[in-house]
């Protein structure tokens, strides 16, 4: 109690004094709730350095409106019940004008309907679960749903490998990865591909031999999965010793998009497919001086939430500026018509609030233990 | 791929058979439901992961992580059940007291080793699959079916053929009356602990080349597979846990191959609950009234 008490208390000297160094200096200050303490917190601490990042170079280019833009950082440490706290926080004391974040899908789908009550706009960077935009006309994401990337994969695979025949495997017992293969089953039926079987597993089993032994008698030219990685590269290590031909790709979801499936899987793992709605080594300009300046600003390469920090930071900038005023009402009407060419891609939001644009997706390959882009 | 698919359930099903074969041990010799046991699995898993990470070679390292994990069942054997036998607690105290150590142990683990799955380093055992008459078999395949054949075949020469079997099997059927015997059940209660830590430990090592899937809960994942088995085959007895075993992944991988994957994992589950109506004490299980 000594301790929550103590938190609170500083809390709201830090509020006053800030509410009064705000009138002073007036930036424009808006408000964020990330994770940044406790173990997810790597996905939070990579968000705020893209967020800064960006601020640094909004703030050069001489801020919004006139003034300097700033970012109220409020942690969740992943608890929902923190992010509530913090909205509130951020809204009721702060009154700032936009909310970014929070980090995880569950967090949103308890804070964003304070935000939509309170009509105050809130921008998740990297909450990619369905509904998300569904909570109110206040939500907005940047980030790809998992459902946007797949059907380019698989469009990738049929048009560069000429794949028309597909295996799918999935887990059935985990909310993840079902929810993924139906988006896969989806994109297959529309893309005209034939499914010759459809097989699944436990996502705690080990054995995949009896489903691939099947797959390998089909002879089918690709394999899809929508797998977690560990049973993910049990697949990869049962295929292999099978003896299914390596011309047999694997393409997977998201679950496989991880630098722990070549450490399970080893060379087991090469030929692998999966899309991704940024990657590191891609080629334009733009991504090129991002990576070069978050490298030496925090001396660690920048991951995907990394980057679709940065360019929401740009987003959210460009709204106030065409809002004319940090008021949440215009700069929400303002998010709906930015469009913006960022590290991600081109980028602009659809009626509903999602991403619209899925050219920035990549697809890469697996290659001796790394990804790399697939041509 | 009918040969494939049999030899595939013949692999699974030693897999299955190597674990039960030391938890049914424990539940014949000892007459206590060990949860524990599956921690012994993931225990020699990762001893033997540290070994060979540490540059020792897999054969000696399967080995010394199997006694490791031996030794450990015999200390931990002691600190959880040796008390409760002297109390002469019920079976069910025995279940719950193992219950809360596997849980501990297994967060413990979780906390040390995190959740994060391993893999032994590549190449301590030649990863390539042979193409025998069509079918697909690798070395560690071949590894795990030789080892149920050299275990099945060990434990049973014990237990019938020689003096310390006969021992163990007094103990089984009356502790009391052995002891009265001469039987030292003490030193005997630490042998079987060893021997079924031993058994497991090296279970967990073969298990964890085979699959390249090293966590601190592949015990755990294995032990609802190992109750199955032990059940079907009737509790206590070792041939029951190879015929469960070997029944159970059989069965499972031709579901998978032939009928329907979703119903790979319940279908050892319905022939378990088959056999228990026609024979409640399990395949080869004698009737529990031996206490009454």
């Amino acid at each position: 109690m000594l301790t929550r008490r103590s938190i609170l208390a500083a809390a709201s000297v830090a509020a006053i004094i800030f509410s009064s160094a705000a009138s002073a200096q007036t930036p424009i200050t808006i408000g964020a709730i990330e994770i940044l303490t406790g173990p997810n917190n790597k996905y939070g601490i990579a968000i705020k350095n893209g967020f800064d990042l960006a601020l640094e170079e909004v703030n050069k280019a001489g801020g919004v409106l006139g003034v300097p833009l700033a970012i109220a950082y409020e942690d969740s440490a992943g608890n929902k019940d923190q992010a509530l706290n913090a909205a509130r926080q951020l809204i009721g004391a702060r009154k700032v004008p936009l909310i970014l974040g929070p980090t995880l899908s569950n967090e949103m789908f308890a804070v964003g309907p304070v935000a939509v009550e309170r009509r105050i706009p809130i921008v998740g960077t990297s909450t990619t679960a369905n509904g998300i935009t569904a909570i109110g006309p206040y939500v907005f994401r940047t980030s790809l749903p998992e459902a946007d990337v797949i059907p380019v994969t698989l469009r990738t695979a049929k048009e560069k490998l000429g794949v028309k025949r597909v295996a799918v495997m999935y887990g059935h017992d985990d909310a993840f990865t079902k929810s993924a293969y139906d988006v896969m089953k989806g994109a297959i039926e529309k893309l005209g591909l034939e499914t010759v079987a459809t097989e699944t597993f436990g996502s705690k089993d080990t054995d995949f031999s009896a489903q691939l032994t099947k797959i390998k008698a089909l002879n089918p030219d690709a394999i899809v999965v929508s797998a977690l990685v560990e049973a993910g590269a049990g697949i990869l290590l049962a295929k292999k010793q099978l003896g299914i031909p390596d011309s047999v790709r694997v393409i997977g979801g998201n679950g496989l998009n991880s630098p722990q499936v070549p450490q399970v899987a080893g060379a087991a793992a090469n030929g692998t497919l999966v899309g991704s709605p940024w990657f590191i080594d891609k080629a334009d300009e733009a991504n090129k001086s991002f990576v070069a300046r978050y490298q030496a600003k925090y001396n660690m390469a920048p991951d995907q939430f990394a980057a679709q920090a940065y360019d929401t930071l740009f987003i959210v900038a460009k709204a106030i500026t065409a809002a004319g005023e940090a008021n949440p009402q215009k700069i929400r009407d303002a998010l709906g018509k930015v469009t913006h060419q960022g590290v991600m891609g081109p980028f602009s939001f659809t009626p509903d609030r999602d991403p619209a644009d899925t050219s920035g997706v990549v697809v890469i390959e697996m290659k001796d233990g790394k990804f790399q882009i697939f041509k | 791929m009918l040969a494939q698919q049999l030899l595939n359930g013949l692999v699974v099903g030693s897999t299955y058979a190597l674990f039960a074969l030391g938890f049914t041990l424990m539940f014949g010799v000892l007459g206590v439901i060990n949860l524990v046991y599956g921690f012994y699995l993931s225990l020699g898993a990762f001893i033997a992961l540290f070994a060979t990470q540490a540059g020792l070679s897999i054969w000696l390292a399967l080995p010394a992580a199997a006694l490791t994990t031996g030794v450990i069942a015999v200390v931990l054997d002691g600190l959880l059940l040796t008390p409760l036998r002297k109390a002469k607690a019920p079976e069910l105290s025995s279940l719950m007291v193992t219950l809360g150590g596997t849980l501990f142990l297994y967060s413990l683990a979780n906390l040390l080793f995190s959740t994060d799955i391993r893999r032994f380093p590549v190449g301590v055992v030649d990863a390539t699959a042979y193409d025998i008459a069509g079918m697909r078999v690798s070395m560690t395949q071949l590894l795990i079916m030789g080892a149920v054949v050299v275990m099945v075949s060990a434990l049973l020469f014990v237990m019938r053929g020689t003096r310390l079997g006969l021992g163990l099997r007094a103990m089984a059927e009356r502790p009391d009356t052995a002891e009265l015997m001469g039987v030292d059940s003490a030193s005997l209660v630490r042998l079987v602990s060893l021997i079924c830590g031993t058994l497991a430990g090296a279970c967990g090592v073969l298990i964890g080349l085979n699959y390249n899937a090293i966590q601190p809960y592949m015990g755990e994942v294995m032990m609802l597979k190992g109750f199955a088995v032990i059940i079907l085959g009737g509790l206590g007895d070792i041939r029951g846990a190879l015929i469960g075993g070997l029944l159970i992944g059989m069965l499972e991988t031709l579901t998978a191959g032939y009928i329907a994957s979703t119903w790979k994992d319940a279908v050892g589950f319905v022939v378990l609950v088959l056999t228990l109506w026609i024979r409640p004490s399990g395949l080869f299980g004698r009737l529990a009234a031996k206490r009454a």
